[in-house]
């Protein structure tokens, strides 16, 4: 049996997991990443790529920012723009009644010294997106947002990760830990890895992670069905949600339609296997003609699903574990695209490096989803 | 949504022979096709084709469709033409489209019967305009009596290209010359086989037949070449071969007719899941199938050109073999009723297959086909070239998925129809691997370009 020795071991190859092992990699640590399948194998490459401020839990409001600015510098980060564009994001509201939320979401965000959403009337909507349906009265658009082209990205973050040191070993799925001194033991068939911290980034199964090192974790599952059409002319640039649908939808650089909102397949974390559940995502492809008629002639190219963690109240799990010396978990991102990456990662390397952060984390501690143990 | 036994997905030899056994024994059959009219690729529109001079210059082979058509219509299955299924999910429901709009079926039981795409191979100057498949242009001359106007240069190999060309001369069209791509030693390769061909001694008498017509026409045949490459500005305009020996000539050409043989349509087995095996002399997947067609998934059958390439006369057994089980797993027909009338019809099978060891050698894919030049574009919908594919093939060691991302490859509408094959043996070529081992790209649903409007169509909630 092989072994090699490393100050942090990253599980899950997806991008948190080489935002984590890249920050930690640039401030000095020797890095491994274990992924089981390949880098960006499940929800990284099997999302939308939204970068969204906009109607983020309030929790996640302050680090949502900073990663924004970050993203607006993206290339400072990994070398790449990750064919980012920041087309802003809009909530688009139908019906007067619709607006109501939108007001008030706005009125709070203003209240608490936040600027970023802003309320925009039907002209401006139209301003904005001129193919969107008449009957829109309105929406909350947050300018600086914008979308990511999924495989660019995780190619620029792997090829960052490289560049800074980090070892990624794909097809490398996880056997067995145990502990071996100061250092965790972790074998995969014939190989073995030694390191003293493990950060969890396996994603929809980081609970399963979890429960190796003795973390009962509470973790739910997205199987999140999208939608990629045949090659249109320039349609629209922001990406579009509406209140009260399931719908996200935006354009590509290869002018391909891509709609998505968080319908759900099905999926088996045992298999690693996600479906599409067609009269569903009916309803997606109902709200896509509804909102921009322009489009019922055009043809599915394919549609898919993604297999992601989702926690009970939605916000990420980010933190260290109450039980396990040197773990360290950030996962159950629960669908809310790539906004998060860069600046998880910043603070994984807060709290290995420094042994704490000054960004605000504390509505994301894995505690909060751990069953208080029974007193004996 | 309606509920059936039994959906049967294309109406050629094997669908309407499956259809017509598993009502003999009282399943309610829904048949669904995206042509018009019954008969499948080799007997398309004959109904109404067969009782005019064009049915007479097609042959007997395919005037023998109509009676099969007739009984088809009179069997009692429902028939719906201009159908697509683009989705079967677990539990046997089918979503279909027609005329715009998309509904659902649920079926206990569903028979595959597909049938053989043309196996697509890329070369410099295969997506100019002028440049098509044999097949392609087979369908022009079933249905419309389209015959070219212009000399057609042929380059290929195979029985179709010869079937072709008597019938595009019978036509009155014209043939500049016929690159016959079959390698040298293969005729010597293939007899071995023959004493077992013994049961297809007819299929092989037509094939010599087809040829002798050529000569006999004049038609210059230009064997063992091994390199074709289409030029021109915006369309074709010259035609470049090379042969093993080194001959090499550009010649003036309008129109390019090309084939390399059929495979199976793979798409739907591998959507649903569907083992699969693959087929070294065919260089093709093949469903895993028992010996009534039933795949690796309970109530999932494949027949006809879909189940492993045969023909029509084998497709129509494998169809009656299905539409029986069927009978037997849904309507209660007894097993041992099954298999006695199962037995001449396997009988007969074993003769239709007879044939095929020799054709399988004979016209074994030539390797320079899955080596196409760097410049060759093997993507056609996302227009990535071999050189893109295989220098990002070389980098670690990226499967067909993993390339996809990367390069786009196989993201466009065909699903990977066009380039699957070329990618995989590119793949394994960079990566020195057995092309067996590489895999093929994940199916994403639809099978067929369905459109959102179509989609949106199945939803009955009121916003």
């Amino acid at each position: 049996m092989s072994s090699s020795g490393f100050d942090v071991a990253v599980i899950g190859g997806g991008l948190h997991g080489l935002s984590a092992a890249l920050h930690l990699a640039r401030a000095g640590r020797r890095t491994v990443i274990l992924e089981r399948s390949w880098v960006g194998r499940h929800a990284s490459s099997a999302t939308a790529a939204g970068v969204r401020t906009l109607w983020r839990d309030l929790a996640e409001v302050p680090i949502s920012l900073e990663a924004m600015e970050m993203w607006h510098g993206i290339a400072g980060i990994v070398g790449d723009e990750c064919g980012f564009h920041a087309d802003g994001q809009i909530r688009v509201a139908e019906f007067d009644r619709d607006m109501l939320g939108l007001v008030e979401r706005e009125a709070r965000m203003r209240a608490l010294g936040y600027t970023h959403e802003e309320l925009i009337d039907a002209a401006e909507l139209r301003r904005l997106v001129p193919a969107m349906s008449p009957h829109c009265v309105g929406g909350l658009v947050a300018r600086r947002d914008g979308a990511a082209d999924p495989h660019r990205t995780i190619a620029a973050f792997r090829r960052a990760c490289e560049a800074a040191g980090v070892t990624i070993i794909e097809g490398c799925g996880l056997d067995s830990v145990e502990r071996h001194g100061a250092d965790w033991l972790l074998r995969s068939g014939a190989r073995s890895f030694t390191a003293p911290v493990v950060v969890n980034a396996a994603g929809a199964w980081a609970g399963k992670l979890a429960a190796l090192f003795g973390d009962e974790i509470e973790l739910g599952l997205k199987a999140s069905m999208m939608i990629v059409t045949e090659r249109l002319a320039p349609l629209l640039s922001p990406v579009v949600s509406v209140v009260g649908r399931a719908l996200s939808f935006k354009q590509s650089d290869q002018g391909t339609l891509v709609i998505g909102g968080g319908l759900q397949g099905a999926a088996d974390l045992d298999r690693q296997s996600s479906s599409v559940d067609f009269l569903n995502l009916a309803k997606g492809a109902r709200a896509a003609v509804d909102l921009f008629p322009m489009v019922g002639d055009v043809r599915i190219a394919r549609s898919w699903t993604g297999i992601e963690a989702k926690t009970r109240d939605l916000l990420p799990v980010i933190g260290a574990s109450p039980n396990a010396p040197g773990l360290f978990h950030v996962f159950g991102f629960s669908g809310h695209g790539f906004q998060l990456v860069p600046v998880a990662g910043a603070i994984l390397c807060d709290l290995i490096v420094e042994g704490g952060t000054q960004r605000q984390i504390a509505a994301f501690a894995p505690e909060r989803l751990m069953a208080k143990r029974a007193a004996a | 949504m309606s509920e059936i036994d039994l959906l049967i997905v294309g109406a050629g030899p094997a669908g309407m022979a499956a259809a017509v056994a598993a009502r003999r024994h009282g399943l309610s059959v829904l048949v669904v096709d995206d042509q018009p009219a019954p008969g499948g690729q080799i007997w398309r529109a004959v109904e109404t084709v067969a009782a005019t001079p064009r049915g007479a210059r097609l042959g007997a082979a395919y005037l023998s469709g109509a009676e099969r058509a007739a009984a088809f219509r009179a069997c009692g299955a429902s028939y719906e033409p201009g159908s697509q299924l683009w989705q079967i999910e677990p539990g046997l429901r089918a979503f279909l489209t027609r005329a715009g709009k998309a509904r659902t079926v649920t079926a206990k039981a569903i028979i595959l019967a597909t049938g053989a795409q043309e196996r697509p191979v890329p070369f410099p100057g295969w997506t100019l305009p002028g440049v098509l498949t044999v097949g392609a242009a087979q369908i022009l001359l079933k249905t419309a009596d389209q015959v070219p106007e212009q000399p057609v240069w042929i380059a290929g190999s195979g029985p179709l290209p010869l079937l072709y060309m008597t019938q595009l001369l019978a036509a009155g069209g014209t043939i500049a010359g016929f690159l016959d791509t079959t390698p040298q030693g293969r005729i010597r390769a293939a007899l071995p086989h023959l004493p077992r061909a013994l049961g297809g001694l007819g299929d092989l008498a037509k094939g010599l037949a087809w040829t002798w017509a050529l000569k006999r026409a004049g038609v210059a045949i230009i064997r063992h070449v091994t390199e074709i490459e289409a030029g021109g500005e915006g369309k074709l305009q010259t035609l470049r071969y090379r042969t093993e020996d080194g001959q090499e000539a550009t010649v003036p050409a309008e129109v390019l007719l090309v084939h390399e043989g059929v495979v199976p349509s793979i798409h739907a087995p591998l959507a649903l899941g569907c083992a699969v095996e693959w087929h070294p002399l065919q260089q093709c997947y093949v469903p895993t199938l028992d010996a009534w067609g039933e795949t690796s998934q309970p109530g999932i059958f494949v027949a006809g050109d879909g189940a492993g390439i045969g023909g029509a006369a084998a497709a129509e057994l494998r169809g009656s073999l299905a539409g029986l089980r069927a009978a037997v797993k849904l309507g209660g027909l007894a097993d041992a009723a099954a298999e006695a009338e199962a037995q001449p019809l396997r009988r007969r099978l074993a003769r239709a297959l007879a044939l095929r060891p020799f054709l399988d050698t004979l016209f074994a894919p030539r390797p320079q086909m899955f080596a196409p030049a760097d410049a060759a574009i093997v993507c056609r919908c996302e227009e990535i070239t071999a050189g893109e594919i295989r220098s990002r093939a070389a980098l670690g060691r990226p499967g067909p998925n993993q390339l996809k991302a990367f390069t786009r490859a196989g993201m466009g509408p065909c699903q990977g129809r066009q380039c699957g094959y070329s990618v995989m043996h590119i793949v394994a070529a960079a990566q020195q691997r057995p092309v067996g081992e590489v895999g093929f790209y994940r199916v994403r649903p639809p099978l067929k370009p369905v459109t959102l409007g179509e989609l949106a169509s199945l939803d009955e909630t009121v916003p």
